[in-house]
C-alpha cells in the first residue's frame, strides 16, 4: 500500500512543479552561460509557444567557451533568441541537441523520414504516391532496386510502398525514393499481400521506433508478426491468421494514451484471454 | 484536401476478415455502436453519436403561407448538410452524390410515412401555417451516416416545442416562451433507419457499417421502421441482387434494432425532460465529460495482481509483530493514533494535527453503524513531504481504499 502511494506522491508532485514552471516563468533573459543553464533546466519541462530563450553575448566572453545549441524540431532560431514554436517537452540529446517533443495527428513531410504511401495514380515516368501530407509526393519508375527504362518495377495503383523522402520542403512537391545511396533497396519498396493498414498518431510512432521501444518489447511476447511503420503515422502488421492482426492493431490504436503499467496489463490480460 | 485513398491490402484484409465473419472493432454480424443522445439547451437541439460518426439535428419554427392545394397542412422541410469537417472527401457548398440520396432518403423516411400530424401545425387555414424546419448537420463521419440521421430528426423532432398560438374569432396572438409553455408536436410514430451492407455478390451482410467497411461494400440496404414493425420505406442502392428472403431476413433484425433504439430514444427524452423540470443542469455542455487535468482526482486503473498475494505475504511477515493488546487503547498524546503497515486497522483520528512515522498516509475511519461504509479523510503534512502532499494523500487515499475495496 506504501509504495502505491509513493508513486502517486511522485506524480503528483512532478506534476505540480511543472505546472508552475509553465505558469511563473514564460520569459528569461540573462547572460549566455546562465541561460544556457537555465535552459539545460527546462529539459524534461513542458514548454509552450511563445517561451523565449535569449542567448545575449556578454561583453567579455573569453573565460567561457561559446557552447553550440543545436536547435530541432519545435525550436526556432531568431538571431540571438531561441523561440520555442510547438507546445510540448523539451528533450535532450549528448553533446548539444535540443527539440521539443510534441503530439501531433497531421503528418508533415520530412528529408530522410521513412513512410508508408499508396500508390494513387501512374503518369508518364512517375507513380504519384499518398503520404498523408497535404501534397501527393511522385515516385520516379527508376528509383527501385534493379529497375531500368526496360524492367519497370511491378507497381499497381492502389499499392503500398515503404520508401524516403529526398526531397521534402514546403516550396516543392515532396519526392520519394525507395533506394538508399548506394542504390540497394535496403528493405524499402513495394510490400506483399496481406496484413492491414492502420493510422495511429506520429508520437505513438516516434514511440514505437526508438531503439529501445517498450511497446515493441511488449508486443513481441504477445505472438509473432510483422510490422512495417511509417513515420506519417501509418502502421502495416501481418501476423499468422486475421484474428490476431485484428488484435495487434487494435492494441496499438488503444495504447495511446496509456500509461507503461495499463499497457502492459492490457497485454497481459489479453495474452491470457486469447491463449 | 483529398481523401486518403484505400489501399489494395486494407481491401483485401477487410473483404477476408468479413469472410471470416469479423469486423475490425470486434462487434458482431449484427451488433450496433454504442449510441450516444445528448441534448442542448434550446428545445429541438439534439446531438447523437454513432460509435465515431456524430450529427447534430436542429428544429425551428416559422409561420408562413401554405401550399395552394394543401390549405390546411403545415409543411415540414429537411435539410441535411455534410461539413467539411466532417471529413476530408467533403467540400462546402457543392452538392455530391451522397448528399442528394441522405436527403431524399431522410425525407422519404419522416416525410412520406406522415409520422408528423401536419394537420396540427394549422393555424388559419389557407393563411397562416407553420413551416417546421429540420436542419441536421455532420460533424464526423465514420460510416453509416442515414441511421445517424434519421435517429438524430426524429429526436429532434419529439423535443421540439413549438410557440403557443390563441385564436379569438379574427385575431391570432403567437405567445412567446416566456408568456405560455410552448407545446410538442404531435408525432404519431418514429421510423428509424437500419442500413445493411453487403459484401461478395449479397452473401455476407453487416448491419451499422464503418467507414472503412462502407468503402469495400457491393451494396446497401436502407429500410426505415416504427416499432410497431411497420415499414416505412426500403432502398436498396449498389445494384445488387438480393433474394427475398434476405429482405425478409433482413426487416426481421431491423424490426429488433429499432425497437431498442426508440427505447433509447425514449429514455433520453425522459432524462432530459426531468433535468428540466428539477431544475438540474442540461444542455450540451453539461452533458460533456469533464475531461478537466484534476490532480485531485484519479481514475480506476487496472492495478497489476498477478503476485499480490505474495507481495502481500511478504509485506506481512516483515512487519513487526504486534504488541500485546490491551483492553483500553493507550494514548501517547490527546487526539493522536498510530498506524501499522499492512494491517487493515482502522483508528478514530480526533485531530488532523499529528505526524505519522513512515509513508503510510491514510487512514481509514468506519462509521459507526455500518461497516461497508468507508469514509477517508485527508491526513495532515509530514515532515519530510511539502506542497503536493494533500493532493498526494487523497489520490493515495483513495487508491488505498480501492486496493483495499479490491483484496476485499
Amino acid at each position: 500500500m506504501g509504495e502505491l502511494q509513493r508513486v502517486y506522491f511522485r506524480f503528483c508532485c512532478f506534476f505540480l512543479v511543472f505546472l508552475c514552471h509553465i505558469y511563473c516563468f514564460p520569459y528569461q533573459k540573462c547572460t549566455f552561460t546562465d541561460m544556457l543553464s537555465c535552459f539545460k533546466d527546462k529539459v524534461g519541462d513542458v514548454l509552450l509557444p511563445g517561451d523565449v530563450f535569449s542567448f545575449q553575448m556578454p561583453e567579455s566572453i573569453t573565460d567561457s567557451k561559446p557552447e553550440k545549441v543545436v536547435c530541432g524540431p519545435g525550436l526556432r532560431r531568431n538571431g540571438d533568441e531561441v523561440l520555442v514554436c510547438k507546445s510540448g517537452i523539451l528533450r535532450h540529446k549528448q553533446p548539444n541537441l535540443y527539440w521539443i517533443d510534441s503530439q501531433q495527428r497531421r503528418y508533415v513531410p520530412g528529408k530522410g523520414e521513412s513512410v508508408i504511401g499508396i500508390i494513387t495514380a501512374k503518369s508518364g515516368d512517375i507513380f504519384k504516391v499518398d503520404v498523408g501530407g497535404s501534397e501527393q509526393a511522385s515516385l520516379s519508375y527508376l528509383a527501385f532496386e534493379g529497375a531500368t527504362k526496360r524492367n519497370r518495377p511491378n507497381v499497381q495503383v492502389g499499392d503500398l510502398v515503404y520508401s524516403q523522402f529526398i526531397i521534402a520542403n514546403k516550396d516543392m512537391e515532396p519526392e520519394l525514393v525507395c533506394i538508399d545511396s548506394c542504390g540497394r533497396a535496403n528493405g524499402m519498396g513495394v510490400f506483399g499481400a496481406g496484413g492491414l493498414l492502420f493510422k495511429v498518431s506520429l508520437g505513438l510512432v516516434r514511440r514505437l521506433l526508438a531503439p529501445q521501444s517498450e511497446i515493441a518489447k511488449d508486443l513481441e511476447k504477445m505472438f509473432p508478426f510483422e510490422i512495417v511503420v511509417g513515420m506519417n503515422g501509418r502502421v502495416w502488421v501481418k501476423s499468422k491468421t486475421i484474428q490476431q492482426t485484428l488484435i495487434v492493431a487494435n492494441l496499438l490504436e488503444s495504447c495511446e494514451n496509456m500509461t507503461a503499467q495499463q499497457r502492459q496489463t492490457l497485454f497481459r490480460r489479453v495474452a491470457d484471454g486469447s491463449i | 484536401m483529398r481523401d486518403t485513398p484505400l489501399s489494395n491490402c486494407e481491401r483485401d484484409f477487410l473483404l477476408k476478415a468479413i469472410e471470416e465473419k469479423k469486423r475490425l472493432d470486434g462487434r458482431q454480424t449484427y451488433d450496433y455502436r454504442s449510441i450516444k443522445i445528448s441534448f442542448g439547451t434550446d428545445y429541438g437541439c439534439c446531438f447523437v453519436d454513432l460509435g465515431k460518426t456524430r450529427i447534430m439535428a436542429q428544429v425551428s419554427c416559422e409561420l408562413i403561407t401554405p401550399k395552394e392545394n394543401r390549405p390546411n397542412e403545415g409543411i415540414m422541410f429537411f435539410n441535411i448538410e455534410l461539413s467539411p469537417m466532417a471529413s476530408p472527401a467533403f467540400e462546402m457548398g457543392r452538392q455530391s452524390e451522397l448528399l442528394v440520396k441522405l436527403n431524399r432518403q431522410l425525407e422519404r423516411c419522416l416525410r412520406n410515412s406522415k409520422c408528423i400530424d401536419t394537420e396540427s401545425l394549422c393555424v388559419v387555414s389557407g393563411e397562416k401555417v407553420w413551416q417546421i424546419r429540420v436542419d441536421v448537420h455532420l460533424l464526423n463521419h465514420d460510416g453509416n451516416l442515414m441511421d445517424a440521421a434519421s435517429i438524430a430528426a426524429i429526436t429532434a423532432l419529439c423535443h421540439f416545442r413549438r410557440p403557443d398560438v390563441g385564436i379569438q374569432g379574427e385575431e391570432v396572438t403567437v405567445y412567446s416562451t416566456e408568456e405560455r409553455d410552448p407545446i410538442p408536436l404531435s408525432i404519431y410514430h418514429m421510423p428509424i433507419c437500419v442500413s445493411f451492407s453487403f459484401f461478395q455478390q449479397g452473401t455476407y451482410l453487416l448491419v451499422d457499417p464503418c467507414e472503412r467497411e462502407e468503402r469495400v461494400m457491393d451494396g446497401l440496404l436502407m429500410i426505415a421502421m416504427n416499432k410497431h414493425r411497420e415499414i416505412c420505406s426500403i432502398q436498396s442502392s449498389g445494384g445488387i441482387m438480393l433474394l427475398k428472403d434476405q429482405v425478409l431476413r433482413c426487416s426481421k433484425i431491423a424490426s429488433v434494432k429499432v425497437s431498442e433504439v426508440t427505447e433509447l430514444i425514449n429514455k433520453a427524452l425522459e432524462n432530459d425532460k426531468k433535468a428540466r423540470k428539477t431544475g438540474g443542469k442540461f444542455g450540451f455542455a453539461e452533458s460533456l465529460p469533464q475531461e478537466r487535468i484534476t490532480a485531485l482526482k484519479t481514475e480506476v486503473s487496472p492495478v497489476e495482481m498477478t503476485d499480490v498475494k505474495e507481495k502481500a505475504n511478504e509485506i506481512v511477515q516483515r512487519a513487526d509483530i504486534l504488541p500485546q493488546t490491551v483492553p483500553s487503547p493507550v494514548l501517547t498524546a490527546p487526539g493522536t493514533g498510530q498506524e501499522e503497515e499492512g494491517e487493515e486497522e482502522e483508528t478514530m483520528e480526533l485531530e488532523e494535527g499529528h505526524e505519522e512515522k513512515g509513508r503510510g498516509n491514510v487512514v481509514v475511519i468506519s462509521d459507526s453503524d455500518s461497516e461497508e461504509e468507508d469514509v477517508v479523510i485527508l491526513n495532515q503534512v509530514t515532515t519530510k513531504e511539502t506542497k503536493g502532499a494533500s493532493t498526494s494523500n487523497q489520490q493515495g487515499a483513495v487508491a488505498s481504499k480501492q486496493q483495499k475495496k479490491r483484496r476485499k
